[in-house]
């Protein structure tokens, strides 16, 4: 059974996608079997997380006679779909299975008052199969597939309120850029088969000459991962979509980006890591793309007024300090005094802060979400004075901006203090513009603390009550999260960042197939 | 399970800034009870003095989020000019960055700088 757990974790959310629709108009059932199957997910992305961390790289080709035959002697060219899963890996499907599970039971709620909900459903379960695909393949096209699979659930799911103009145009928004980089990724993937007759992530990653070509594709699947995973200036799509998208969409939307920054990761330490010019320059970019993205996406916060825009532009801010974090890393790969010294807290650094703004990014879309379900707008200029009448809500939004704003003790903090600590070392600069990035999220989340839930109770909100039960258990799973892994950041440090950074580093294992060949 | 986080120049304990945090909650308590005791809630003491004026309604009093940093935002106007002019909504724009942005990132990946 635990050989078969990648194949699972494809074909357990796939079957709970497709038999969706046949709920059709029975609602609450939908909602339960959506919950049951993305629950499954969990249980199965900590079992694989479980055997990969004690048994090593878990590889699963699909269509031979043994789930882990590679590459035995005379067979020289895998031609079948191979999924490998290493540390990181597993890592993010722990992210995408929570985050999709949590997703579920928000919108049991949150979405009740709308239509269509099986087709809701099936796609809220499809965006998972994309997320799981993407971070579990070991195969490039496979890749791109999954990668498609995910571009066009997300963007049916962003476009999903579809009586709103905004809804369908972010929707489109999405779908063509997701349709753009796909394109550039299937260019690059064309290339790289077209050189080495093969589409295995380590075989290629093992046969690659760095040529002038090899190059350009490298361009390519990096400028298209860096685009899906919001990176300024490339950025303009997250605020449009994460505002538009029904909250219990959002957490899994947001891994859904991060598995496009797992795939930068990938492309970067895994298919080039052995890249001959200097990788200090691809790190350098990372790192300079990373204080652009943090610092531009914050002050584009400062000044919203809907409160969701004003979350979407803190998701591209923060998605600068993981590229400052992997991007110190990757800037001294090369040299393992300085590796040793700080390149790998400052890549654990970057990771741990994946997890940590997945979980209080989530809560706070969650906490607008419920703002709009019980208040019927977005906009900070019309709120006040909900906090008396919003307690759980209140305090779930307080945990989440304190954590994102990385006050101790909750999550952000630890992933903070290393990027800092860490980037220091590499150039004090990105460490000044990584703390004046902290202050202005402060300073941000005062302001929507001040006007949202602060103030006299005004006189529109007399019937405003607390959102109902589901969401509520969905935001303090999110809130408690943030105060264990902050009090506790060791325990997620050493079991899961550290782990999953070492497979980064240690590309050798992943090019030899976990030892198999 | 530890508690402590190490980091390349120190360590991070939550549970010591726990113990501090409620030591300076202590201190801070000490200070407030201090405070003037003739204060008395739901009186006319907490009615805002607006010289004799009537009290505005509460829509008209609270501070809107729009308003909040106004001075921050007046003195970055140049910044922000050029911020909200690249953010168009234009989907053309969109394709245009990456292009733009992909082009430079392949000029120095094949060795171009």
């Amino acid at each position: 059974m635990m050989e078969h757990l990648p194949a699972l974790m494809i074909a357990i959310p796939l079957f709970g996608a497709f038999t969706a629709p046949l709920f059709k108009k029975h609602y609450k059932e939908v909602s339960i079997w959506a919950i049951i199957i993305t629950g499954i997910t969990v249980v199965l992305s900590l079992l694989l997380a479980k055997e990969v961390v004690t048994g090593g790289i878990m590889v699963y080709v699909f269509g031979a006679d043994k789930p882990t035959l590679v590459l035995p002697s005379g067979y020289s060219v895998p031609i079948r779909i191979m999924f490998e899963v290493d540390a990181m890996s597993a890592f993010m499907a722990i992210s995408a299975t929570l985050m999709s599970f949590i997703g579920a039971i928000y919108s049991y709620s949150h979405v009740e008052r709308e239509t269509g909900l099986e087709k809701y459903y099936a796609l809220l379960m499809l965006l998972e199969v994309g997320i799981l695909g993407m971070v579990l393949t070991g195969d490039l096209f496979n890749l791109f597939v999954f990668l498609e699979i995910a571009g066009i659930a997300g963007s049916a799911l962003v476009g999903f309120r579809n009586y709103r103009g905004e809804a369908s145009e972010a929707g489109i928004k999405y779908l063509i850029v997701s349709a753009v980089a796909s394109l550039m990724v299937l260019f690059a993937v064309g290339i790289l088969y077209g050189q080495y007759g093969n589409l295995n992530l380590a075989y290629i990653a093992k046969n690659v000459s760095f040529n002038m070509v090899d190059m350009v594709a490298f361009g390519l699947l990096f400028t298209s991962f860096a685009m899906k995973c919001g990176a300024v200036p490339m950025h303009y799509w997250v605020p449009d979509a994460y505002t538009e998208v029904p909250a219990g969409i959002n957490p899994p939307l947001l891994v859904a980006t991060y598995a496009s920054l797992y795939a930068l990761f990938r492309v970067s330490f895994t298919l080039f890591a052995n890249v001959v010019i200097d990788l200090a320059r691809v790190g350098w970019i990372m790192s300079i793309l990373g204080v652009l993205t943090m610092f531009i996406g914050v002050t584009m916060a400062l000044v919203q007024k809907d409160v969701k825009r004003l979350m979407s532009y803190h998701a591209i801010s923060q998605t600068g300090y993981m590229l400052l974090g992997v991007g110190v890393g990757l800037t001294v790969l090369h040299d393992p005094s300085k590796l040793a010294e700080f390149g790998r807290d400052a890549m654990a650094g970057g990771v741990f802060h994946i997890i940590n703004h997945i979980i209080y990014k989530s809560l706070l879309l969650m906490t607008a979400g419920a703002l709009f379900y019980a208040t019927g707008t977005r906009n900070l200029n019309e709120m006040g004075g909900l906090a008396r009448k919003m307690p759980i809500t209140t305090i779930s939004f307080m945990i989440g901006a304190a954590a994102i704003s990385g006050l101790p003790p909750f999550n952000g903090f630890a992933s903070k203090l290393l990027i800092y600590e860490t980037s220091y070392r590499l150039n004090p600069l990105l460490t000044v513009f990584a703390m004046v990035t902290s202050v202005l999220t402060l300073a941000s989340f005062v302001k929507v603390f001040a006007s949202a839930f602060l103030g006299p109770p005004l006189e529109k909100f007399e019937n405003t009550r607390e959102v109902p039960k589901p969401m509520i258990i969905a935001m303090v799973i999110l809130a408690a999260l943030c105060i264990l892994f902050g009090l506790f950041p060791n325990l997620v440090l050493d079991k899961l960042v550290y782990p999953a950074v070492d497979a980064l580093i240690n590309s050798a294992q992943y090019h030899s197939w976990g030892g198999l060949a | 399970m530890s508690f402590t986080l190490t980091t390349p120049s120190g360590f991070w304990n939550p549970l010591l800034w726990l113990i501090f945090l409620v030591l300076f909650g202590i201190i801070a308590y000490l200070i407030y009870s201090r405070g003037n005791p003739s204060y008395k809630k739901e009186t006319e003491q907490i009615r805002p003095y607006l010289s004799g004026n009537p009290e505005p309604t509460k829509e008209k009093i609270q501070v809107k989020a729009g308003d909040i940093y106004w001075g921050f935002i007046e003195a970055l106007k140049e910044y922000y000019k050029v911020l909200q002019a690249i953010h168009t909504g234009d989907m053309r724009d969109y394709i245009l960055w990456y292009l733009g942005i992909g082009a430079i990132i392949t000029f120095v990946l094949i060795g171009g700088v």
